[in-house]
């Protein structure tokens, strides 16, 4: 992975130094409420029902094994012995004290961690393909890509007062993992006709409460001229972004009320005053790459093959995990591993001190030290050897790591809800608590199959409910927590948005409807039929009668 | 009335104009619809000419026009206006312009480093007490990611 230079490690701790004078000038009063609220958010600290919560950026979700136990250390010394992993692949911690939010900076900065930019109308962490670099269908590993987006957009002077804050994903695959469709820019790894591999280039799309799916502004272009392309499509955002309303004021109204064509022709006119002397070298993309070269892999793990036919068949419970938890390994001979963080009784996504200790004990000993965060709240161990698999599978088993259910119903999305955030109208954990309940039979999870349900306790839509093949929206009616259902929502290369179902339905009633939804999907799918596939088939109606037959 | 000039805390010697002042001698500045009504009349002013901009005006509109003017002023109505830092990239980065490029309005001292990359050499802050704090602030960091302008 990427390790900072001289170069890096000065700009985090200048960081660090001017937070700590923010901070002092709020709490001695120098800096108003109102102007620190701006610097703090730019450096992911929310005031949050409780307490602050403190994002920490994890560039397209890779961590090192010594990051990890730094975390580690930071939740059992700064917070209540745990963290959460969010849908943009980064850390969250809900009960950091403000005035120690400095010192924590300090410490992750002895790790080459830090938190600019997690939040605020600014250039966001740039997300990307939890599987890059080690699946089947690669054109071409994103995270260099990724890298040099994120030293372009890290405190980038012109950007950092937006209209809204601003999200990139890089994909380099042919399926997308990374929900490129729905970013203010999506960029994917593509080739041309001549067999070149370059970017196409997608903007406006968006979740949030007017999701939107963005649309190709640029098919081709070449690596040289990324970042300018990037930096005109900033700087026109910049200029005509909408400002007199919050709720108007991401890049896809902006797109949307211009038209497509008209904002291309104004991003098309400044990059082309910008594009010569803005050029990556190739010895700077080369340079970049070189920190992302595949690791030593073994060459005889291939001979582990036969162990592991036994040991898959004489273990049921083994070959369970095995065949949800892990994925083919471009490399024969290794596995994608899973850490599922939705244990049953756990809030999605969260992890204590002890567990992220462990996770970097097991990265060292069984994946070159490296772990990613996927954007739909797991972990994952990229490079397994299969002949390590079962004792793997041992370790994770006593950590609650386990748990067979990557891709089924209760590997759901799900946001801090009312218990955490100030911004939510409703619970979520409280509801995915309860689908697991509801769920308990696994051989019923496993019978629906591929299902993903997202669940956000408000509009803003942090969770992704409106790409969820079930959506589950919190609202507010009067004080009481009401929730909203859509259907056939996907952030796939085919991303749809979800059909509203119908009327909001009332928290005790929630897991009921999800219950009978997929009730009349075992009940009425032709044969292999998926749950979206179904969904798309027969559009809302078979649904919305049951689920409201008693209203 | 004092204000940061090249890294250094100066007297201000400019006259900001109301659209409906009378034009004064000495070195003024002015609104840009006021240059569009009065050019004629302005091209012959005896002192400087400074021109101020505001965020929903669009920067090519004096891009002829500025060999004319010793001094840009970009306004902030609101610090979180992030519209000047991009008036300010384009005058510099892609118009070539060599003067005076000064920070009006409601900006913090927080963002003097950030319009101080972005082109701006000059800082006209709201409250005076600020100067020194501003003046430090200009050196935050000593190394960036991007190129300067």
């Amino acid at each position: 992975m990427y390790q900072y230079n001289e170069h890096d490690q000065t700009l985090i701790e200048e960081r660090v130094a001017q937070f700590r004078r923010q901070t002092d000038g709020y709490l001695n009063g120098s800096i108003s409420e109102d102007q620190f609220r701006a610097l703090r958010l730019m450096n992911g600290l929310y005031i949050q029902t409780h307490a602050p919560m403190l994002r920490i950026a994890v560039p397209y979700g890779l961590l090192s094994s010594r990051q990890l136990r730094k975390l580690a250390y930071i939740a059992r010394v700064y917070d209540k012995n745990y963290c959460h992993v969010t849908t943009r692949q980064n850390i969250q911690f809900n009960w950091p004290k403000l005035e120690q939010v400095p010192d924590i900076l300090a410490e992750l900065a002895q790790v080459q961690m830090h938190a600019i930019q997690t939040s605020g109308n600014c250039i966001r962490n740039t997300t990307s393909d939890h599987l890059a670099g080690v699946c089947t269908d690669e054109i071409e590993d994103p995270r260099p890509y990724c890298e040099i987006i994120r030293q372009w957009s890290t405190l980038h002077p012109e950007f950092a007062y937006l209209p809204r804050k601003f999200k990139i994903a890089v994909s380099g695959s042919l399926q997308d993992r990374a929900a490129t469709q729905l970013h203010d820019i999506g960029v994917h790894l593509v080739k041309n006709a001549a067999g070149e591999t370059g970017f196409e280039i997608l903007v406006g799309g968006g979740l949030g409460r007017t999701p939107v799916i963005g649309q190709v502004i640029r098919p081709f272009l070449e690596k040289k001229h990324l970042i300018s392309y990037l930096e005109a499509i900033v700087r026109i955002y910049n200029l005509f972004g909408r400002r007199d309303n919050k709720y108007k004021a991401r890049i896809k109204i902006l797109v949307k009320e211009t038209s497509l064509a008209k904002f291309s022709t104004l991003v098309e006119a400044q990059w082309q005053r910008i594009k010569d002397g803005m050029e990556l070298s190739d010895d700077h993309i080369a340079n970049i790459k070189g920190h992302f070269k595949a690791p030593a892999y073994d060459d005889t793990a291939q001979a582990g093959s036969a162990q592991l036919q036994t040991q898959l068949a004489s273990d049921a419970s083994f070959a369970t995990w095995f065949k949800y938890n892990s994925l083919e390994h471009k490399i024969a001979g290794y596995r994608i591993v899973f850490l599922s963080l939705k244990a049953p009784g756990i809030a999605p996504g969260d992890l204590t001190d002890n567990q992220l200790d462990a996770v970097a004990d097991l990265a060292d000993q069984y994946s070159f030290g490296e772990v990613r965060n996927s954007h739909r709240q797991n972990m994952v161990l990229a490079d397994v050897k299969q002949a390590d698999l079962y004792a793997l599978w041992q370790k994770l088993v006593q950590l609650n790591l386990a748990t067979p259910n990557i891709g089924t119903v209760t590997d759901l999305i799900c946001c801090p809800g009312l218990d955490f955030c100030s911004l939510a109208n409703a619970g979520s954990i409280g509801i995915a608590k309860e689908i697991n309940d509801a769920i308990d039979n696994l051989d019923y999870l496993y019978d629906i199959g591929e299902l993903k349900i997202n669940i956000s306790g408000c509009m803003n839509g942090c969770a992704h409910q409106s790409v969820g093949h079930i959506g589950v929206l919190g609202v507010d009616k009067n004080g009481i927590e009401w929730y909203q259902l859509t259907l056939g929502g996907s952030s796939d290369n085919q991303a749809a948005l979800g059909e509203r179902l119908g009327p909001a339905i009332a928290k005790n009633d929630i897991t009921q409807a999800i219950t009978t939804i997929l009730d009349v999907y075992i009940k009425q799918r032709q044969e292999d039929e998926s749950f979206l596939s179904m969904v798309n088939r027969v559009g809302m109606g078979p649904f919305k009668e049951k689920v409201y037959a008693n209203n | 009335m004092q204000i940061i000039k090249n890294q250094q805390i100066i007297d201000d010697t400019w006259l900001s104009l109301a659209d409906d002042d009378a034009i004064k001698t000495g070195d003024i500045c002015i609104s840009l619809s006021r240059w569009q009504q009065d050019k004629a009349q302005l091209i012959n002013h005896q002192g400087l000419l400074g021109v101020q901009i505001e965020p929903t005006e669009v920067i090519s509109d004096i891009a002829a026009d500025l060999g004319q003017f010793a001094m840009v002023a970009i306004n902030f109505p609101v610090f979180s206006d992030g519209r000047g830092f991009s008036h300010a990239q384009m005058l510099s980065g892609q118009y070539g312009y060599t003067g005076e490029i000064r920070a009006v309005g409601q900006f913090m001292v927080e963002q003097v480093f950030y319009l101080s990359r972005v082109g701006f050499n000059s800082f006209c802050l709201a409250n005076p007490a600020e100067l020194p704090g501003a003046l430090a602030s200009l050196n935050d960091f000593s190394v960036s990611y991007q190129l300067a302008v």
